[in-house]
């Protein structure tokens, strides 16, 4: 199963390193990591997706809040809350009728069409993991020709 | 002795402050360092500079790894920071495996590395090397230092770390500008961090919990790891044990830890532990684990580790707990506190069968050897070390076989008397690791047990030893052989011998270097060569006569004893297997 782990370290050149360095070299993978400002400028947040099972996860949570620049673990899947990844995709379109159709599912995701090339259109689409996920397999059919994905980032919720 | 009138700052225009090489003596003289290891070079000249009119006193060992390994003797020994200062590039990855072993086994060192200039960093300049990115994975933190105005408060950041929570090394790079700038930044009086929060709270539920398991317990054991001895708490241990009548069982690195001479210790446990506190782990129906990790060394086979018992896993480090063996009970907190609230709510016990069933493997198994004919024994060295200085001793070791004979035929009766690298298994620990011991604990006996092979790594230092006029007693014993991976090689790869082989005559003739003869290296030479005294011995009866002289001179010596070339260390269990596989051709 797949953890969103929410981690607030020190806003200090070397910490980004530290935590990645931490969790490879357990050999543990890292699936995405999204690193932002949060509103005190000291303190950055970490977004990170681990593959694992409990134990797993537990040890990295484990690891990385006793490191001295972290200041917060929170596994974000064990308690309510949003989470959303954005992504930009370029998808193949010969004709007006493979247009036409990616333009309808894109619709039904709220995905936006951000760019329409001859041959090709530019999408922009945000979700939780399970709906970029279906957003994906519906586009199988076609060729997609380039994504960027910005990794997941979470809040919590009451 | 020193000219005083030379400072080296001359020409510099006058500022107020002091400069970034000053802050850092000043920063070890507050964290009440006593005495600092290292090595010069171009990145640390102005620290040196400053070094010159230090109070306290600076050891220029002969390698940065001994500079390390010294540090952690030291800081093993007495229970203080290791300092130790290197310059730039290759004496920065020259402490890569000091850093590592003491990384391994959580001992508090701080060690100061030289960095390039702020300006130069990133542009392969002379000796510049990554010190922060390749030092990360080993130490418990490291800080780049990026102006001299931060520099007091990492120092006392940087000793606030190394010796709180979990001990371990920390690493701080200095670049050659932050050295020499002006600063009028002091250092503070106390350190805060609001990320780094060592000290924990401990949950009463946990320890009503642990009580009850303790209270239910009919087969208890206390199993004690080298946290105990971090933690101060061998005292409140044996209290423990002793009111519910529990033995206790410990590891390479809590040796000492609780007295091997007191009737409930079952002494060491794991690979090539004793009988009796492998039976127990195996046997008991409660597993109390004391600052101990559950090291693959001690498990064998984790799947059928203590398989009968409830564990109870006591660590202050929360990742430790459940990490390799599943605890029923994970108390996480100090092991001081947690031993200090637990005992008053456990109910005095006998548990008559299970301790006679105890002293019963006791009895049947001590450690013991087969002595061969017209061969000096490794096993009967170390029992004369423990007799002739009267169990009195600071032993370091090296790593291998002289390491586990070590720990099997001396008994410990106090914590910070045994040194070993644990964790790592860093051959070429022991001896500067003795010398580094000796100078935090002047008054006793240091003896450093190691091979011939391990104590090649580091033979250099033994000058430092000879120079400070430390009476240290190193003993090789020279088997001729990688002992410990001969063993292995004779157990498990059909005696097909690799790569082992250290002496010359257990060569082929034509392999042998015919007009050399003797020994290669000679030992005895290499010590007097070095300054010390030196005597080989080959014979049983030597072996009192000679530890008697050399304990009583308070000098420097070297005894190398040609022991049994193929003894091994048994008991064994194999890796990765369970107590009942246990190969023992003692008895
Ligand atoms: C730096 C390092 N290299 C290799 C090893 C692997 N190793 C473990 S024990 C051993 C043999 C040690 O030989 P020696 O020092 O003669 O000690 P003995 O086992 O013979 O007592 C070796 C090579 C190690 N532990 N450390
Ligand atoms: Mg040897």
């Amino acid at each position: 199963m797949k953890h969103i782990i929410n981690c607030l370290v020190e806003n200090q050149p070397g910490v980004l390193a530290r935590i990645v360095g931490l969790i490879s070299g357990r050999g543990y993978n890292i699936e995405t990591l999204n690193v932002g400002p949060t509103a005190d400028p000291t303190v950055s947040k970490m977004t990170i997706v681990v593959p694992g099972d409990a134990n797993i996860i537990a040890q990295v949570t484990h690891q990385l809040s006793k490191q001295p620049d972290v200041i917060e673990v929170v596994n974000m899947t064990n308690r309510r809350h949003l989470d959303r990844e954005l992504i930009l995709l370029r998808v193949a379109a010969a004709n007006h009728h493979d247009r036409a159709e990616i333009v309808d599912l894109a619709a039904l995701f709220m995905a936006r069409v951000v760019g329409v090339q001859t041959e090709s259109v530019t999408i922009q689409m945000a979700g939780n993991q399970e709906t970029v996920a279906d957003f994906l397999r519906l586009l199988k059919p076609y060729k997609l020709i380039d994504i960027s994905r910005s990794g997941v980032i979470a809040v919590g919720r009451d | 002795m020193k000219d005083k009138k030379t400072t080296g700052k001359a020409d510099e225009p006058e500022q107020p402050g002091r400069t970034g090489a000053q802050c850092v003596i000043d920063g070890l003289v507050k964290a009440g360092c006593e005495v600092l290891f290292g090595y010069p070079g171009g990145a640390v000249l102005d620290i040196f500079n400053c070094i010159y009119d230090a109070p306290f006193n600076f050891v220029l060992t002969r390698h940065e790894q001994g500079a390390v390994h010294m540090a952690d003797g030291y800081a093993r020994a007495t229970g203080r920071p290791g300092c130790c200062l290197v310059t730039s590039g290759p004496g920065a990855t020259n402490t890569v495996t000091g850093l590592a072993t003491a990384y391994m086994d959580g001992i508090p060192l701080v060690c100061f590395t030289g960095q390039v200039a702020l300006n130069m960093i990133g542009n392969d300049a002379f000796q510049e090397a990554d010190v922060i990115g390749i030092t990360r994975p080993v130490t418990k933190y490291n800080f780049l230092v990026r102006s001299a105005d931060e520099l007091p408060e990492i120092i006392a950041k940087a000793f606030h770390i190394a010796t709180t929570g979990k001990p371990g090394p920390v690493v701080v790079d200095i670049p050659k500008n932050v050295q020499k700038q002006m600063t009028v930044a002091t250092t503070p009086e106390k350190v805060t961090m609001r990320a780094y929060k060592p000290d924990v709270e401990i949950n009463p539920e946990e320890l009503k919990d642990f009580a009850e398991m303790i209270n239910a317990a009919s087969r208890p054991l206390l199993y004690a790891g080298g946290g105990l001895i971090t933690a101060g708490a061998s005292g409140l241990l044996a209290e423990l044990a002793r009111k519910a009548n529990m033995p206790v069982c410990t590891t390479l690195m809590a040796l000492g830890a609780f007295p091997e001479d007191d009737p409930l210790a079952l002494r060491m446990v794991g690979m090539h532990g004793s009988v009796a506190a492998n039976y127990a782990i195996d046997h008991c129906d409660l597993l109390i684990s004391a600052g101990a990790r559950f090291d693959d060394r001690v498990t064998g086979k984790i799947s059928s580790f203590a398989a009968r018992a409830k564990i109870v896993h006591i660590d202050i480090d929360r990742s430790s707990i459940n990490k390799s063996v599943h605890a029923h009970l994970g108390v996480h907190g100090d092991l001081r506190k947690v031993l200090d609230a637990v005992t008053p709510l456990v109910r005095p016990a006998a548990h008559e069968e299970w301790m006679g069933q105890v002293a019963q493997w006791k009895e049947r198994f001590p450690f013991a050897y087969q002595g061969r004919e017209g061969e000096l024994m490794p096993q009967y060295v170390i029992e004369q070390i423990y007799e002739v200085s009267g169990g009195k001793a600071v032993v370091t070791t090296d790593v291998g076989q002289n390491q586990m004979w070590a720990a099997q035929f001396f008994r410990y009766t106090r914590p910070r008397t045994f040194i070993s690298s644990g964790g790592l298994g860093t051959m070429g620990f022991g001896l500067p690791a003795c010398i580094g011991a000796q100078f935090g604990r002047r008054d006793e006996l240091a003896v450093c047990i190691t091979g011939d092979g391990g104590v090649q790594m580091n033979f250099q230092e033994l000058v430092v030893a000879v120079e400070h006029r430390l009476p240290i007693v190193v003993v090789i014993l020279n088997n001729g052989y990688l002992g410990m991976v001969r063993q292995w090689q004779e157990l498990f790869y059909s005696k097909r011998y690799s790569g082992v082989m250290l002496s010359q005559s257990g060569r082929a003739p034509n392999e042998q270097i015919q007009d050399k003869g003797g020994y290669l290296p000679d030992f005895i030479k290499m010590a007097e060569a070095h300054g010390a005294n030196a005597r080989r011995i080959t014979r049983a009866e030597e072996v009192t006569p000679a530890l008697k002289e050399a304990f009583e001179s308070r000098q420097t010596w070297v005894i190398e004893c040609i022991i049994s070339p193929e003894a091994n260390v048994y008991p064994m269990i194999p890796p990765g297997s369970h107590v009942a596989e246990m190969i023992n051709h003692t008895v």
